[in-house]
């Protein structure tokens, strides 16, 4: 699971209203290189938490995101191939997302999270 | 990629092993696949360098598609392990990079405005009364940009009017009409082989700020 995905999901049990962004327990994870791709990487930024993914990749060992941005660093290559890393090259293997106001975990499995609810959480 | 060259890409993929029926699970052929992407990735712009999600991607079919026409960021959402298994080798025999979430369509939440496009082979909901709309108001929600979807053309008067006076519809068309191929999948299949109309549909969403 890429932190882009991480970035997008938030804990789907019914009636949390603080579902993101997960936690991240990780078991293993893994480097996958990804082309660079500049004008994704910029299109990206203003959707992007970017809160949620300098603290996920922080989490997997990469320390080297700035904890405040704005919109002047996209001039800067370094930055976006920085967060470029961060976002696709990252991936999450064997561990768990965390939901932030429940602690429930969502197994993650050869890289796929699994988000399934149990009857008494839909 | 050429229309024809995509088509027989997508006919090499695996399918189904064991189709669920409570999940309508039918392969989404290669004629119908190709037809569709290529139309929202020609005629739209609306695959390439974009993030698409395939809502119940079965054994992938239309997020490999999505990719093969140079999707930057696919996510392909199943409820089913023994389909996402398959849908994983798939995008491996092809070396396409697939980012696989396991979940049920009908309690997904995904934040933001991240997703572009969303295509999807729903349910038709001839099993589960609704389940076909149900997919169309939960990828209604996730889509930026446009949705594409399958549809019995016998819906087609009822989609047209929920979609736009309920889930914040800006436009609502049908592309085309197609024949989709039913194999004699399941025991209560009487026939060999039927064939049944279906629209493909592209539907715009209203943008946050014009709601």
């Amino acid at each position: 699971m890429r932190l882009l995905t991480h970035n997008m999901l938030s804990c789907n049990i019914k009636g949390v209203t603080n579902g993101f962004p997960l936690g991240l327990e990780i078991v293993k994870h893994e480097v996958k290189e990804v082309e660079f791709n500049s004008d994704f990487i910029r299109n990206m930024f203003v959707k992007i938490e970017w809160k949620a993914l300098v603290d996920a990749a922080k989490s997997m060992g990469y320390e080297e995101l700035p904890e405040e941005v704005d919109s002047s660093m996209l001039e800067s290559d370094e930055f976006l191939k920085r967060f470029h890393h961060a976002l696709l090259e990252l991936h999450l293997e064997e561990g768990a997302l965390v939901c932030p106001e429940t602690g429930r975990k969502f197994p993650v499995v050869k890289g796929i999270p699994n988000m399934l609810l149990n009857e008494d959480e839909v | 990629m050429k229309l024809k060259q995509l088509e027989s890409y997508l006919g090499n993929l695996e399918q189904f092993s064991n189709p669920k029926i409570e999940l309508e699970q039918y392969p989404t052929g290669s004629h119908i696949a190709s037809r569709m992407l290529y139309t929202a990735e020609n005629s739209f712009g609306d695959i390439s360098g974009k993030v698409v999600a395939d809502f119940g991607c079965g054994c992938g079919t239309l997020s490999i598609a999505s990719a093969l026409l140079g999707a930057e960021y696919v996510v392909g959402i199943d409820v089913d392990t023994e389909s996402l298994e398959i849908a994983g080798e798939n995008a491996e025999d092809l070396e396409v990079d697939i980012n696989f979430v396991q979940c049920d369509i009908n309690n997904l939440s995904l934040r933001g405005q991240i997703v572009d496009t969303v295509v999807m082979n729903p349910p038709f909901g001839t099993r589960k009364k609704g389940a076909d709309m149900n997919f169309l108001a939960v990828a209604m929600k996730v889509a930026s940009q446009a949705v594409y979807s399958l549809h019995k053309t016998t819906t087609r008067d009822h989609i047209k009017k929920t979609v736009l006076r309920d889930l914040n519809a800006k436009s609502a068309e049908v592309i085309c009409e197609l024949r989709y191929d039913v194999p004699q999948l399941y025991k209560f299949h009487k026939k060999k082989e039927v064939d049944i109309a279906v629209d493909l549909w592209r539907f715009v969403p209203q943008r946050d700020q014009e709601r």
